[in-house]
């Protein structure tokens, strides 16, 4: 019997091969699967800069802003987790579709 | 309704005076002038897709806030991982653009010292850390050998590198003084780089496994060939 043909550098694992040909789907899903369980998950303990504010007791020196569109990664009128893992799905979308134009037009410029 | 205020590593307006605030935005507009430029002449038409999935990366990645200790968190800068992919100057313009929208839609970061977020968190870290990774690099004999020590070693001094320069900007704005902001920031920092550090590795990691082909991106083949001929 022979063996069935494969394609040269297939591997024959099935789970990596899909790895292979779908890397920027299992990019982009992993990317949104830690944006999605962020609020759930992460640490809201305040950060490095923000503990050392506190401590130093210079944070007041921090101004509200300006104006508000999805503050601190909340959709206004969504409360809860929810609200900040619909914010990061709709922040994965935006830096992606500006940092691939971006490319798009970098690239082109040069052509 | 009260919401907590959230700068993370991103300083909110106020913590930079406008002298300062207006030095690093002119700095940062300049660099990443240079950045387009410089990645629109090196960056290989293939890694557009792996631009996009960067950002997504990194963007994701600097809203997951892991613990360090004694109550504070830390998130990952991203930088030397983008630089390792990507080239140094085309990471820039990618992190540029992430620290950008967080500050222009999720007010993560203000507008006034934008500029300052930028250069701190995605341009020092991102060009030096690179320029560090490929000294190490060459230390240790080749990116085949070197890429992750080399990748460890340099993320963690990018988030160290960004929380002094943090440090001074807010010393040189009278926000805090000097002898007060630099052990705080520098001591918390030591963690938050460590953490940079793993997961800088671990991505490097899978791709290596996943996509090895994805390392040898940074460059377009004539770039490559060309620095592959001179003596390095």
């Amino acid at each position: 019997m022979k063996e069935p043909q494969t394609e040269p550098g297939r591997t024959g694992n099935g789970a990596l091969e899909i790895l292979r040909r779908y890397w920027w789907a299992a990019g982009l899903g992993l990317s949104a699967l830690v944006v999605a369980l962020a609020s759930w998950f992460a640490s809201s303990a305040p950060d490095g800069l923000e503990r050392v504010a506190e401590d130093k007791s210079f944070v007041e020196a921090g101004q509200s802003n300006r104006y508000e569109w999805l503050p601190d990664y909340t959709i206004p009128g969504l409360s809860g987790e929810i609200s900040t893992a619909v914010a990061g799905l709709i922040g994965v979308v935006i830096v992606v579709g500006v940092v691939m134009v971006l490319g798009r037009l970098m690239v082109r410029r040069r052509a | 309704m009260h919401v907590p205020a959230l700068f993370l590593m991103h300083a909110p307006d106020g913590f930079f005076s406008a002298p300062v605030s207006g030095a690093m935005w002119i700095v940062t507009a300049l660099v990443i002038g240079v950045a387009v430029r410089r990645a629109g002449a090196t960056l290989d038409e293939r890694a557009v897709p792996l631009l996009g999935v960067m950002a997504a990366f990194i963007f994701a990645a600097q809203m997951f806030n892991f613990q360090v200790a004694g109550g504070t968190s830390g998130h990952m800068l991203g930088g030397v991982l983008a630089a390792v992919l990507l080239g140094p100057w085309a990471a820039t313009v990618v992190m540029a653009c992430v620290i950008g929208v967080q500050g222009l839609v999720f007010q993560d970061g203000g507008l006034v010292v934008m500029g300052a977020n930028i250069f701190n968190m995605g341009i020092v870290g991102t060009l030096g850390g690179f320029y560090i990774y490929r000294a190490i690099v060459g230390i240790l004999g080749g990116e085949a050998r070197g890429r992750l020590p080399a990748a460890a070693i340099a993320a963690w001094f990018s988030v160290e590198a960004a929380a002094i320069l943090v440090s001074f900007e807010l010393a040189m704005s009278d926000t805090t003084s000097l002898n007060v902001a630099l052990p705080a920031m520098a001591g918390v920092h030591v963690l938050i780089g460590v953490g940079e550090a793993v997961i800088t590795v671990s991505a490097l990691g899978f791709i290596a496994v996943a996509r090895a082909d994805l390392l040898h991106l940074r460059d377009r083949p004539s770039v490559r060939l060309a620095e592959q001929g001179g003596a390095r």
